[in-house]
């Protein structure tokens, strides 16, 4: 159980940075962020890559879980990416 | 040591360094000058995360089949997909980063749990994840406005019921194993009414609010990825997946104050029904304008602000805004754009869709900087936004709105208001703004109001 108290004070610390690294941030990022911070999330794919294959459902469910975190990062990222080119100051 | 773990070793140092990447890159993204290189650096941090996790992958062709596929169908649906259908993109990708961790959490419930702490974070892992799957494919339905379903309709009362049925449920799963045996498969009965619930979740959720919902799915996708992470003891999962569950409650927690609303009664409750006070219902007469006269007025004037809503999202008339603010500049006006947080569908559309037409970010104002200088405005040309501009907000203490942040347009010198017809906004309270003394109404499609306008410009 240890790993769990050490892994849990990870998530608690990294909650909280997140909170004041972002805390201001100007109303044009709104989206770009949201958009930026959904393609971070498709950081599932780490997790789906080390899943077991060792049966067919297995195999099926790891297959699926890389293929629609593996659309969330690559068209998360470039669709923030889109959008951050066009933001232009005067 | 053997050469196991040095691999071991070496891809924990670089689970390290793309943890510290992420939130240096999340950082720099919510800054102007430097989101795009932040966008940048969270995408090679997301490289070599994946990079150090294919030394150990099981299944090479399978895995590795599906990264590709993915690929290419997220890099198609990104590239070819409009500026303007963003917000339901944005919701479409959250949605697969959802159902992924619900994949993960049932891949380990099949690989049997070692011990409770494991069979826990499986299933509520399997729920955030679920609900942000299903949840943000209705908000993707609704965006896109292939879904309409009523609030009141009895589709939308049966999700509902199915939602808070799964909350049961799931804390029934929970408690399960300090239980009897039970005589069937709750297994496929939680993943079943989990996926369902979602549904619920958001179907009850009016357009308006919709803003909040997405930043809470977001938040959503984020902590059930933190929780595989916990689930898989994998530590870059756990710090970024809490980066994107922090950020997505600023978002969320930003929006509702834009609203003057709490969390709870916007996803429980929904707008009361109008106000019945008797100061609504004296309104008195709009006065109309046509577009020659309006064009004179705007010649004349010194300083203009443009107030966009949802209604210019919906007539695409962003690029004749453009137009029109170019030529007021030409002419001699000062012209700024006031941005309310929640004009829109999800935080920010106003800003991604001007940006789109060309606006320079730095003409766009938020309420705070242009309400103080209210009185010095000739002409506030409000298109297509009702209840962010709406003055029972400020005026009228039984109005559902009122305490809502506003842009005061009221206090301008002349108000334009382009609308369609005389309807009253997503919060369904009427507008008293359109009776007031110094407000024209610009009846009409938006766009071609606009375009009326430019062209009287350039003649």
């Amino acid at each position: 159980m240890e790993i769990y108290a050490l892994l849990g004070f990870v998530l608690i610390l990294s909650i909280y940075l997140g909170l004041e690294l972002i805390s201001k941030v100007p109303s044009t990022l709104h989206t770009p962020l949201m958009s930026g911070a959904n393609a971070i999330s498709g950081i599932a794919l780490v997790g789906a890559l080390v899943l077991s294959t060792d049966s067919n459902l297995q195999s099926a469910i790891a297959f699926l879980a890389v293929l629609f975190a593996s659309i969330n990062v690559f068209g998360g990222y470039l669709v923030t990416n889109r959008m951050l080119k066009m933001f232009k100051k005067k | 040591m053997s050469i196991f773990e040095d691999i071991t070793a070496i891809q924990n140092i670089i689970y390290i360094v793309a943890s510290i990447l992420f939130i240096s890159g999340i950082k720099m993204l919510g800054k102007e000058d430097t989101a795009v290189k932040g966008n940048f650096l969270s995408a090679f941090a997301m490289f070599i995360a994946v990079l150090a996790t294919i030394i150990f992958i099981v299944d090479p062709v399978i895995l590795l089949g599906g990264i590709l596929l993915g690929a290419i169908i997220g890099s198609t649906i990104a590239l070819k997909v409009k500026m303007t259908s963003i917000p339901e993109m944005v919701a479409l990708f959250n949605g697969f980063g959802g159902l992924a961790t619900f994949l993960i959490a049932w891949s380990e419930y099949n690989s049997i749990p070692d011990n409770y702490f494991q069979y826990l974070l499986v299933m509520v892992t399997i729920y955030i994840g679920g609900v942000t799957f299903t949840g943000s494919l209705i908000a993707y339905g609704k965006l896109s406005e292939k879904l309409k379903v009523a609030k009141t309709s009895i589709v939308t009362k049966i999700f509902t019921t199915i939602f808070y049925g799964s909350i049961l449920f799931l804390i029934f799963s929970i408690l399960l194993p300090f239980m009897p045996a039970i005589g069937f498969n709750f297994f496929t009965v939680l993943l079943a009414i989990t996926l369902l619930g979602g549904i619920g979740f958001v179907l009850p959720i009016g357009g308006g609010d919709m803003p909040v919902v997405i930043s809470l799915l977001n938040s959503f996708s984020g902590i059930a990825a933190a929780f595989a992470g916990l689930l898989l003891l994998n530590n870059v999962l756990i710090v970024a997946g809490s980066l994107v569950g922090a950020s997505g409650l600023i978002l969320t927690v930003i929006m509702a104050k834009a609203m003057n609303r709490s969390i709870n009664n916007i996803l429980f409750v929904g707008y009361a029904s109008a106000s019945k006070g008797s100061s609504s219902e004296e309104q008195g007469e709009v006065s109309p304008i046509n577009v020659a006269d309006a064009f004179l007025i705007l010649e004349s004037a010194s300083s203009v602000l443009i107030i966009p809503g949802y209604g210019m999202a919906v007539a695409q008339a962003q690029h004749v805004v453009r137009e029109l603010g170019e030529l007021l500049e030409e002419n001699g006006t000062e012209v700024k754009y006031g941005i309310h947080p929640v004009a829109g569908r999800m935080p920010g559309h106003m800003n991604v869709l001007l940006a789109e037409a060309n606006v320079p970010y730095d003409v766009l104002a938020e309420p705070d900087d242009v309400n103080p200088i209210m009185d010095s405005v000739d002409v506030a040309v409000v298109i297509g936004a009702n209840d962010v501009v709406n003055p029972s907000a400020t005026e009228e203490p039984g109005s559902p709105i009122y305490g809502m942040p506003i842009i005061e347009v009221h206090n301008a010198k002349t108000v334009f208001v382009l609308k369609r017809s005389m309807s009253s906004g997503f919060a369904g309270v009427q507008n008293p703004l359109f009776f007031k003394q110094n407000t024209r109404m610009l009846f009409g499609d938006a766009k071609e109001s606009i375009g009326g306008l430019v062209s009287e410009f350039k003649d």
